[in-house]
């Protein structure tokens, strides 16, 4: 699957570098993504794909090099919101607000940040929640829904404010098996119309599917970067052949 | 003279009820003031140690661990007897109440803290990364869900600043036990004692029970 994207990134990473102590989590990181991109991060878990998606949101801080996000260099300050408002993220434990209600989770950004009013939000709120799927459950606490449900609101928040690029951080990962299906649906549906994705992902299928770019990355360095045809058929790192033995043929 | 007379003697009892009353309803007032004044201090504290600039931050710890060291009494008699001699003398009542506030906030401080410690980082990275400011963040969804927490352990110690003000009655402010003495003394006996313990009593045991209320449906609904 390739879409038309334009020819100008919107997000570069130049020489990004990231340490928790003495651990290089990400190594001299150079990456750009067009506008309209689906990208996919693969890789042993610890390689620092949720780490580098993390550095364009400023979640985690980086400490060399640059991260630009649609022109504006994502650091501390007065532009991070700015930043952040164009930038929506999806975690592995979905992260929603237990003391809101599934309708007002996803309101609560387009009220605060774009400055609606609550009644606009929510209306809002309820036509995604419909388009994920879970439009009856709008009244309910998040704690009252299932794992694979309260994800599709996960990502029902995210599209709220109408971001220019989606961060997914292993969206399937904390699911049960039978939710995962639902929520690669919704994340499908979202490929494909315009909205530059970053995804970390363990569901190679998926990945293949969904994917204009594969990024490969081990020990905190990007070793591959392919389309995923070519990715999946014909490997070129020797780490990447070795990946995908381990995860495909077993 | 037999227990009932001696202790609970009925007509003294009646006797010195309007000057016990009179003690409980500035005990209330001393103890409401202080506590509602400890609860937002303690706030400012917290929030001002866990997001103020590092010098602030300790300020605050210094200011809590001193608090939490120095006895109250110590601290009333201080503020009572011992600020007059720099120019500043304050009354009976606002003494006491200075006193109670500055000590039950370094208390609360430390209760919400550790509250707001309690809520998970997922919950402050997902209200970051919707572009929500820490205000927002703060209000809509982290003190929301911290409150919970800190309700039975805030009540606690809004129990403890209403017993406390019992050590008001050494600064002279007529409270209920300093009335109660002075009926005391009138009476030659000991019953408007009896009478003022079971005045505080009736005050706080129902808080009390209902911080053993608040700790249950707090573990019921955390076991969900």
């Amino acid at each position: 699957m390739t879409k038309n994207t334009s020819a100008e990134p919107i997000i570069t990473m130049r020489a990004v570098t990231k340490r928790f102590g003495e651990f290089e989590a990400l190594k001299r990181i150079d990456l750009d993504v067009a506008a309209g991109e689906v990208v996919v991060l693969l890789g042993p878990s610890g390689s620092g794909k949720s780490t580098l998606i993390r550095c364009i949101n400023l979640l985690e801080t980086y400490d060399e090099g640059d991260v630009v996000v649609d022109g504006i260099r994502v650091e501390e300050g007065r532009n991070l919101r700015q930043v952040r408002e164009e930038v929506g993220m999806v975690f592995q434990a979905f992260n929603l607000f237990p003391n809101l209600t599934v309708l007002d989770n996803v309101a609560l950004g387009p009220v605060r940040v774009r400055k609606l009013s609550w009644q606009a939000a929510r209306q809002k709120a309820h036509t995604l929640l419909a388009r994920v799927g879970i439009g009856e459950q709008a009244e309910k606490y998040p704690i009252q829904l299932s794992g694979g449900q309260q994800q599709r609101v996960g990502i029902a928040r995210a599209l709220a404010m109408e971001p220019r690029i989606l961060l997914f951080d292993e969206p399937t990962s904390a699911l049960d098996p039978e939710m995962v299906g639902e929520v690669l649906d919704v994340i499908r549906t979202l490929a494909g119309t315009g909205t530059t994705m970053l995804l970390v992902t363990h569901e190679m299928g998926f990945a293949r599917k969904v994917a204009d770019r594969i990024v490969f990355m081990e020990a905190g360095e990007i070793k591959e970067i392919a389309s995923p045809d070519r990715f999946f058929s014909n490997p070129q790192s020797e780490r990447a052949k070795a990946f995908l033995d381990a995860v495909l043929n077993h | 003279m037999d227990l009932v007379t001696t202790f609970f003697n009925w007509p003294i009892f009646i006797r010195s009820l309007p000057l016990l009353l009179d003690g409980l309803w500035r005990t209330i007032a001393l103890g409401f003031l202080s506590i509602v004044l400890g609860l937002a201090g303690g706030l400012l504290l917290a929030l001002g140690r866990m997001y103020g600039p590092r010098i602030l931050q300790f300020v605050i710890i210094a200011y809590v661990d001193v608090f939490r060291a120095l006895p109250v009494l110590v601290w009333l008699v201080i503020v009572y007897y011992a600020l007059p001699f720099v120019g500043i003398s304050l009354s009976p009542f606002a003494s006491a109440a200075f006193a109670l506030t500055t000590v039950s906030s370094a208390y609360t401080a430390e209760i919400y803290r550790a509250g707001i410690d309690a809520i998970p980082r997922g919950q402050f990275e997902a209200a970051q990364a919707i572009g929500l400011s820490t205000f927002d963040l703060m209000r809509d969804v982290v003190l929301p869900q911290a409150i919970r927490i800190v309700i039975p352990p805030l009540t606690n110690n809004s129990i403890n600043v209403m017993k406390d003000t019992a050590l008001a009655s050494v600064v002279a402010m007529p409270d209920l036990l300093k009335q109660a003495t002075q009926a005391q003394a009138l009476a030659a006996n000991p019953t408007p004692l009896i009478g003022a313990a079971v005045l505080y009593l009736v005050l706080l045991l129902p808080l009390v029970r209902m911080v053993a209320i608040f700790e249950k449906r707090l573990g019921r609904s955390g076991r969900r």
